[in-house]
């Protein structure tokens, strides 16, 4: 087990490398060129002089392989270098941002957690009942309804009837938890619904499967508590590729909710995903790019490892 | 007397007419408004949104009204326009200016009471700074503006409270050009220790100190007791909020968490935003020094042709479009290469004689196909129009155009891309036709006239020509210095662009709609959104 997760590890490396590659060969094949982008994009005159002095001073005139070697080894020493865009360093830039991302992707996975896992075993235990027509109904809702339209619409509502909105500047929870919470209880909620209506369908079908298998019937024809049979015997079993759907879905999160930050205009990673790539910030999109796949490889790892404590059969050789 | 009070907006498309109280202020014409009698209020913090981010705060390299917003309050200029008289030029750290009688020498005596943030004195010397490194920047750093002080040979200060610009020749655009908000003077002492200091730092000498700024969050300002100005700025403070997506921005504003946005929405925008403030709100309206011209590719076989370029403006009517797109776009004024309204724009009836812009669209559509026909173009000729992926006034405007150009018998594709490819395909001649736009911060032909010089004399002539005559024009008019003389050479060669060769022409300019609450109080409208943006005069009305 400690080989394969060494193994695993060091795996993480090759991996990331490729993905650089990959997102470095990939941003500059994309037509646009960001210091033309930060001229003409607003249809001012700059002379060619100045446009190629800043390409130079961005580095973008040495080749490519310089370019790509040069990010490569100030990674390796975590020196994420600056922004082409603003001069700032990315590092910081990213860690403003990340708070965010990272608590409205917690948030929006307790609340996806404390509704789908009851739901979804409800509607379980007591299939095609009207119960469970009712939870059908509202996961098949929330996988319907895009969570940056149910923003939009919650939006509308506070500013039409209620003439509120959330604060429209990130306050740090350790800062002020109240009006933390007050701006970010909505979008993790708009969120959290389409997550919860996944994860309430992965649990009903999982338990489903459950409670069908052998060893809940032996559980039960041994006489064993019923709520006991279902937490202990099904639940437990149907939970592995629920918690799997949860953390891919968290690792998502962290850097997905593109739209949603952008209509409730929040400073996470997601926004500045789109503001860096099309304004063709090669060394934020670069850093971004690596930075969220090191949070899928992070998080995978981590869900195995939990699925391997939960459940004894899964063995890593 | 231009204020034009309170007209009932019917609302159409929503169901239910709602009167909704507005106040006009139309920007060029406006006098003295009724607000100005009112007894301005000091106190309370602005807050307001803004519709990108800073990239640096180095107002000498950028062009983005996004840093000019949130950054333009910290710094004063050497001179500026007056906001109340558009385009009137008056001094800001400049108290009086001279020139010589030849044009070559302009003298500029330095307000004594000027102070930079730190508490040093704004003298001579930072001025100098300041423009040599806008015009002769140092190795490593970016001037977006140098191209516009070519004329200048040196600046000189023969004391602390004089600046001296000598130039090589004399230029009728040099001193509006001083005036220009992006000009912010900084500090000589910290210029001579980074020139590169001011992209991440501020320290002017503008109403307002900096306080903080959290990067694609917010910014922060705080008033500046020691202002040279006494009694302003009125604000304590304020806060911009960088929203980029305009729903978003549409709802901060309607809910009261900004209370305007400077550079302007759109028709829709401003009635959603007005349908729910009613009396609590206002809107000014201004023509908008920027416009939407179609760029043909004068490389690319037909359109090497004069006769088919000459065709495809004719079929234009551009009277409809105003009409039409007025309603619901940004896009409204008929002009030729100069706002409609600016002292250099064509009169309606010199406008008329230019193809594609008479009256007889009938007739002038007649004449597109005789052309097309002569020139060997078949009917249903299929070509492509690029054009950005930004629904106003991008698409809607392309969408007329395309659709103008099909009642001559073209059959056009729309192909809409984001910004990069866009640009990329317009700079490598990868297009047939193009809709491209342009905005400055003042009517001024040296700036608006660069765009359709020879490409090898300009990076943004798209079009790919090359017209020694239209350079030699340029030069003309830009050392003429006789009014009537320059207005007579910018007909010569708006005639040449648009009508006699017809490279590139402009469909419509636009209209500035600013729609806030109206208890902010002495911001007025210009016709750019680069203007009038230091708050000193702004105050808030309980």
């Amino acid at each position: 087990m400690v080989r394969y997760l060494l193994r695993r590890l060091l795996l993480m490396i090759p991996t990331l490398l490729g993905v650089a590659a990959l997102v470095f060969i990939m941003i500059r094949i994309v037509p646009g060129d960001i210091v033309e982008l930060k001229y003409a994009g607003q249809g001012a005159y700059a002379p060619r002089e100045a446009i190629e002095r800043e390409r130079a001073q961005l580095g973008l005139d040495k080749p490519l392989w310089h370019q790509f070697s040069t990010w490569i080894w100030g990674m390796a020493r975590l020196d994420f270098g600056q922004s082409m865009w603003t001069g700032r360093p990315i590092a910081h830039e990213i860690g403003i941002r990340l708070e965010l991302s990272l608590q409205l992707a917690l948030m929006a996975t307790l609340i996806a957690v404390l509704i789908a896992v009851p739901l979804g075993t409800i509607a379980a235990v007591k299939q095609d009942t009207w119960i469970d027509y009712c939870a059908r109904v509202f996961s098949i809702a929330g996988l319907a309804v895009p969570s940056f339209w149910l923003g939009i619409l919650m939006i509308l509502g506070f500013v039409l009837y209620f003439r509120w909105l959330p604060p429209l500047t990130f306050t740090s929870f350790w800062v002020d938890p109240v009006a933390n919470l007050s701006q970010m209880i909505w979008p993790a909620i708009a969120v959290g619904y389409r997550y919860s209506a996944v994860a309430t369908r992965m649990t009903r079908s999982a338990l489903l499967e459950s409670l069908g298998e052998d060893y809940v019937r032996t559980a039960r024809a041994k006489g064993v508590w019923e709520p006991r049979v279902i937490a202990r015997h099904a639940l437990k079993n149907a939970i592995l590729p629920v918690i799997t759907v949860i953390g891919l879905e968290f690792a998502f999160l962290v850097g997905g909710l593109v739209v949603t930050e952008q209509v409730f205009n929040l400073n996470g990673i997601g926004k500045l995903f789109v503001e860096a790539i099309s304004q063709r910030d090669y060394t934020m999109v670069q850093s971004l790019v690596l930075l969220t796949s090191a949070v899928f490889i992070v998080v995978n790892f981590a869900v195995d490892l939990v699925n391997a404590c939960l459940d004894p059969r899964v063995r890593y050789q | 007397m231009a204020i034009r009070l309170f007209f009932k907006r019917a609302n159409a498309v929503r169901a239910g007419a709602l009167p909704v109280a507005v106040i006009v202020w139309a920007g060029l014409t406006a006098g003295p408004s009724a607000f100005a009698a009112e007894k301005p209020r000091a106190g309370s913090n602005l807050v307001f949104a803004v519709g990108g981010t800073p990239p640096s705060f180095d107002g000498h390299r950028e062009t983005t009204f996004a840093m000019l917003h949130p950054v333009a309050p910290h710094y004063s200029t050497l001179l500026r326009f007056d906001p109340q008289s558009y385009p009137k030029i008056v001094g800001d750290v400049a108290e009086s200016w001279t020139v010589s009688k030849d044009g070559l020498v302009y003298t500029f005596k330095i307000r004594r009471n000027v102070k930079f943030h730190d508490g040093s004195q704004l003298t001579a010397r930072d001025v100098k700074a300041t423009y040599d490194k806008i015009i002769f920047p140092p190795a490593g750093v970016a001037s977006a503006r140098q191209a516009s002080y070519a004329v200048v040979q040196e600046i000189e200060t023969p004391d602390i409270y004089t600046v001296m610009f000598r130039l090589k020749q004399a230029s009728a655009s040099f001193l509006a050009n001083l005036a220009s908000p992006w000009n912010f003077i900084y500090k000589a002492d910290i210029l001579v220790r980074d020139p590169r200091w001011y992209e991440k730092n501020i320290m002017g000498s503008g109403p307002f100190v900096f306080v903080e700024h959290v990067p694609g969050s917010h910014w922060v300002g705080k008033k500046n007791p020691d202002y040279f100005m006494k009694g302003r700025p009125y604000l304590d403070g304020y806060r911009a909020i960088f929203i980029r997506d305009t729903a978003p921005r549409v709802a901060a504003i309607r809910s009261g968490q900004a209370l305007i946005e400077f550079r302007g929405f759109s028709p829709a925008a401003r009635d959603d935003i007005m349908k729910t403030l009613g009396n609590k709100g206002v809107v000014q309206e201004s023509p908008w020094i920027c416009n939407l011209t179609v760029t043909i590719n004068n490389e690319k076989k037909p359109f090497d042709d004069p006769r088919v370029r000459r065709a495809l403006t004719l079929a234009i009517d551009r009277r409809l479009a105003s009409k039409a797109l007025s309603k619901i776009s940004l896009a409204k004024y008929v002009g030729g290469l100069f706002r409609p309204g600016s002292e250099f724009a064509a009169s309606d009836a010199e406008l008329k004689k230019l193809a594609g812009f008479g009256d007889n669209i009938e007739g002038a559509r007649k004449e597109a196909r005789r052309l097309l026909k002569e020139a060997g173009v078949p009917e249903g000729f299929s070509f492509s129009l690029k054009n950005r992926n930004v629904k106003e006034p991008y698409e809607v405007t392309g969408v007329f155009v395309i659709d103008q150009w099909r009642q001559i018998g073209l059959n056009v594709n729309h192909i809409q891309q984001e910004g990069g490819p866009y640009f990329d395909d317009f700079r490598q001649g990868n297009y047939d036709a193009g809709i491209d736009f342009a905005c400055d911060f003042m009517d001024e032909p040296d700036l608006q006239l660069i765009k359709f010089l020879s490409s090898d004399k300009s990076t943004l002539n798209y079009a790919r020509y090359k017209d020694p005559v239209l350079d030699d024009l340029y030069e003309k008019q830009s050392r003429e210095t006789h009014p009537k003389k320059r207005l007579a050479l910018l007909r010569q060669f708006e005639k040449r662009v648009l009508d006699e060769r017809a490279y590139q022409f402009h469909i419509l300019w636009w209209q500035r709609l600013v729609p806030h609450w109206a208890k902010v109080k002495g911001w007025k409208i210009t016709p750019s959104h680069y203007l009038n943006q230091d708050l000193r005069d702004v105050w808030l009305a309980e």
